[in-house]
């Protein structure tokens, strides 16, 4: 990378805080509304990280991905599920936060220990640079093409996974009782497809 | 402070950022009430997990890139991951008409 390495540590210490802070605020502020577009946040500074790498290709997968695809995916569900609710209180909340909070320091500190008392094989080769692209085209059709094909097909039975589960007319039997029971008990009203197709089969709005 | 021309940057610093990700995270997903904020703690530890990666297919693998390989596999399986649990939260909301993690409690022991 040809930035100077003062730009570089610059760059570093921003990124990095902007990273921090922003799962900080994912993980705290009270809107899920705020939290989603931190996350948007999180995932262009980890891109910036990837920059600073010497990765360009996953930094550009990296927001096409996380910041095109993923965020957008979570606040389409926010906006689906918007339902104002009020939380019931639980009995030893603060002491379940602040335990669980302790054991996530601990853990913390345990990472940070190994990667500074690691004496890591440095300095390494030298990076390739600007030609990480050719290299990765070439892994990914050469020594790795079976996770690549396998891959296409996780992301086949994914995205079918997600419509058959997502899907509003679905019209089946509850295991326990044997009686129908609708997937779309938000909206009790809307007839769903597969009943009117079929008379014989019993309507939902008999249903008490 | 002595800088280094080849990497002006610590393998250390990333490897911090990453576990302090890692670990915000983790914690995110325990105290979460709400499901899709469980989701998004799920999110940030995998890209804690890419970092690492990066880090060190950077550092210490800089001719073969294997890392930034396998930081591809992650992401894809990362956009798979989320919308299954997408998909599987919209229908656990049409079920139960409520997001809050407490009161998913079916299988609790």
């Amino acid at each position: 990378m040809s930035i100077a390495s003062t730009t570089q540590q610059i760059c570093f210490l921003v990124l990095s805080a902007t990273t921090v802070v922003g799962s900080l605020g994912v993980v705290l502020l009270p809107s899920i509304v705020y939290s989603a577009f931190l996350l948007g946040g999180v995932f262009l500074s980890v891109a910036g990280l990837y920059l600073l790498l010497n990765a360009s290709f996953v930094a550009a997968a990296q927001i096409l991905v996380y910041v095109g695809a993923v965020n957008v995916l979570i606040l389409f569900a926010i906006m689906l599920v918007n339902k104002q609710e009020t939380l019931a209180a639980i009995p030893g909340l603060l002491v379940r936060r602040l335990l669980s909070g302790a054991v996530c320091a601990g853990l913390f500190a345990l990472l940070l220990r190994v990667a500074f008392t690691t004496t890591w094989a440095l300095p390494g080769p030298t990076p390739v640079g600007e030609e990480a692209t050719i290299r990765i085209g070439e892994h990914l059709f050469t020594d790795y093409l079976l996770p690549f094909e396998l891959a296409s097909v996780l992301l086949l039975m994914a995205m079918i996974g997600a419509i058959v589960l997502a899907r509003r007319d679905v019209f089946s039997t509850d295991v326990i009782t044997g009686e129908p029971a609708d997937q779309g008990l938000i909206e009790k009203d809307r007839t769903p497809l597969l009943i009117e197709k079929s008379a014989a089969a019993p309507t939902l709005l008999s249903k008490p | 402070m002595s800088i280094d021309v080849a990497s002006p940057i610590p393998l250390e610093a990333f490897l911090s950022v990453a576990a302090m990700l890692f670990c915000v995270g983790v914690w995110g997903l325990i105290n979460s009430r709400n499901a899709v904020r469980v989701l998004m703690s799920i999110e940030l530890m995998l890209n804690a997990v890419n970092i690492n990666l990066m880090a060190f297919s950077n550092y210490l693998d800089g001719q073969l890139i294997r890392g930034q390989v396998f930081a591809i596999f992650v992401i894809t399986v990362a956009a798979a991951e989320a919308a299954v649990g997408l998909a599987i939260l919209l229908s656990l909301y049409r079920n139960r008409e409520t997001v809050d993690m407490e009161r998913f409690n079916l299988l609790r022991w």
